[in-house]
């Protein structure tokens, strides 16, 4: 993963930029082929392995009329098992990949993640008290999108003060928002019956793609695409956003209004990516830097590219998550492997804190 | 007839509960093309002014009216489409290339839900151009002097196409050349119809055109009027507190210039 990053930094450090402008249409060509291929090899793979033709077949078969010569049993395993699960990891690190490039935008900071307000802690508090007290997965994942919203909007109203929003006081709120909820999840983890809901509140917050089935996603799915889709209309203007307040007031900008717009949104996608796969850290920090390496700083541009590498790398993560070993590893756990060197690495690089 | 910027008996302060207003009760008119120069020492509100004319901050009495209308009934947009703001350097978090800064000016032309057009990157090329920094556009803006820095702020605030720009202190930590530099700039904006109003701490630059000056001193205007009368020996020493003397240069500058008298401790 390092050598391939390093030879694509260099390959980049060879172009000018000017010349990046012109490629960036291509490199999201590529990018979106890439996410297609890296979905069609997380359908092929798993405990059982299905040849690409047959996976492309069932896929198209669900619209057009091909004959089946192939058993339900794999028919089920592509569309039912792994198909959720790819389009909720596609969704998932598309979301927290774009929440985190606008949150960096908006709070003028590259190491901001889209947790900083408090939502993840909020969201896992939800789903620690759902599976104390009813353990049923709708409940579960509606308790932890409700209580990502809570933790947000309690931050925001903590940090309002004179009907303006500083960003430092938002942000020092959703340290105080986000430290009380992990302490109330402790909370909860200490009480929980240690043989039965204590490890399931566990492996619910390291993260997992497993409990996703086509239902739930058709629920959760509109949301995701009604705030990408916010966001994506209105990234150029977190350009502005991210020269601070008073250029953006002075250049027209309504900025509490269009923070407004993007905090809302970007809250909807996390809390709703917590409520599908538990806490995914990493992603929304890394992804954008990513991104910026190979298109620059331009949210126009950045925003589309960071989707592409977003979706492309939470798969890929799902993909070892579900395969290296035997049983599944938590994909919180390998995201947070991968993140801290990538983003390490990135530091050093680009000196992004500079 | 109103005057094209009228501001009549203006009072701010930052916070309700503070006693002292930063200035109070100023009134002064500007006209359309002319190039004003707030003058007045360190932390006398010149920056504060500046952003209450912008829109950034919010008078409490009194109020500022452009061709008649109230500043504050404008709608964020349109008031950027008649005032730019050219803000004292600070630099960008992101390593944004210049041509990307330059088209931001174009924000209040652009709806809400909309990347810059053909158009938009087409005036940006022109705003550099007018300001000479188009060599740069594909360079990061990390990567800029100061005084590229200040041009490139310029050049943004152009591409607003605004009637008035606001810069505040825009020659500030700059070398002697590229200070002239961002005169030439002003001065070239000015010629073609652009209204300036510029805090600055250069007595010397209001003397290069007859310009209009006003120094701000202890909340109030200590004189307001044309730059031969306005600064004079009298009023630098009541503004700043030291001697000067205002010479004449002869030998084909034909202009007027403020130098310091030193104390003997000083040149001792």
């Amino acid at each position: 993963m390092i050598k391939a990053l390093k030879s694509v930094s260099n390959i980049l450090k060879n172009i000018n930029t000017a010349a990046i402008k012109t490629h960036s249409i291509q490199i999201q060509i590529i990018l979106f082929l890439l996410l297609i291929s890296v979905v069609i090899i997380s359908l092929m793979l798993g405990r059982m392995d299905i040849h690409p033709f047959t996976v492309i077949k069932i896929l198209f078969s669900e619209i057009l009329p091909i004959e089946k010569i192939w058993s339900s049993r794999i028919e089920s395993v592509v569309i039912d098992v792994r198909f959720p699960r790819v389009m909720a990891a596609l969704l998932i690190g598309a979301g927290l990949s774009v929440s985190g490039a606008s949150f960096q935008g908006i709070f003028r900071n590259p190491l901001v993640s889209p947790d900083i307000l408090g939502v993840a802690s909020g969201a896992g508090f939800g789903a620690a008290i759902a599976i104390l007290f009813f353990d049923n997965i709708v409940t579960i994942q509606i308790f932890s999108f409700a209580f990502g919203l809570l933790a947000v909007g309690l931050t925001y109203s903590i940090s309002r003060v004179y009907s303006a929003v500083p960003v430092l006081m938002l942000v020092l709120s959703g340290i105080i928002v986000g430290a009380l909820f992990s302490a109330m999840t402790s909370l909860t983890k200490y009480v929980a019956d240690p043989m039965d809901k204590m490890p399931a509140i566990v492996f619910w917050l390291l993260g997992s793609l497993n409990n996703i089935t086509n239902k739930n996603l058709l629920f959760v799915s509109p949301f995701f695409i009604v705030c990408m889709g916010t966001i994506y209309l209105i990234r150029w203007r977190i350009n502005i956003l991210s020269m601070g307040d008073e250029d953006a007031k002075t250049l027209g900008v309504n900025i509490e209004r269009l923070k407004g717009i993007i905090i809302i949104c970007a809250t909807i996608i996390t809390a709703a990516s917590v409520s599908l796969s538990g806490i995914i850290g990493w992603v929304g920090l890394v992804i954008p830097h990513l991104g910026r390496l190979l298109v620059g700083s331009d949210n126009k541009i950045l925003i589309p590219v960071t989707m592409l590498v977003g979706s492309s790398y939470l798969i890929i993560v799902d993909i070892i998550a579900r395969t290296a070993i035997a049983s599944e590893i938590p994909i919180g756990i390998i995201t947070a492997i991968f993140g801290a060197p990538i983003f390490a690495y990135l530091l050093r690089k680009n000196q992004i804190g500079r | 007839m109103a005057a094209y910027i009228n501001i009549e008996n203006i009072s701010f302060k930052y916070l309700q509960k503070q006693q002292i207003n930063i200035f109070e009760d100023i009134s002064f008119n500007v006209n359309k093309s002319e190039i004003f120069y707030l003058l007045g020492p360190n932390g006398t509100g010149k920056s504060t002014m500046l952003k209450c004319l912008s829109g950034i901050l919010h008078i409490q009495k009194g109020h500022i009216t452009l061709e008649g209308k109230n500043i504050n009934s404008f709608k964020h947009a349109d008031l950027a489409k008649k005032i730019a703001y050219v803000p004292q350097s600070h630099t960008s978090v992101f390593p944004f290339l210049v041509r990307e800064i330059v088209v931001m000016g174009r924000s209040p032309h652009i709806s809400s839900f909309s990347s810059p057009k053909k158009a938009d990157i087409d005036a940006a090329e022109e705003a550099m151009n007018t300001v000479g920094v188009s060599h740069i556009a594909d360079r990061p803006c990390s990567n800029t002097s100061g005084g590229e820095w200040q041009l490139v702020l310029i050049a943004r605030a152009l591409a607003q196409n605004p009637e008035i720009m606001l810069l505040d202190e825009p020659t500030s930590h700059l070398d002697l050349g590229n200070q002239i530099k961002i005169l030439n700039v002003i001065h070239n904006l000015a010629a073609k119809g652009l209204t300036i109003i510029t805090a600055t701490h250069f007595p010397d630059h209001a003397f290069i055109k007859s310009n209009k000056v006003a120094i701000l001193k202890d909340r109030h205007l200590l004189d307001i009027g044309v730059s031969e009368q306005v600064i004079s020996e009298q009023n630098m020493k009541k503004a700043y507190g030291v001697d000067v003397k205002i010479i004449h240069i002869e030998n084909g500058i034909d202009r007027k210039l403020c130098v310091p008298v030193l104390t003997n401790s000083i040149s001792a």
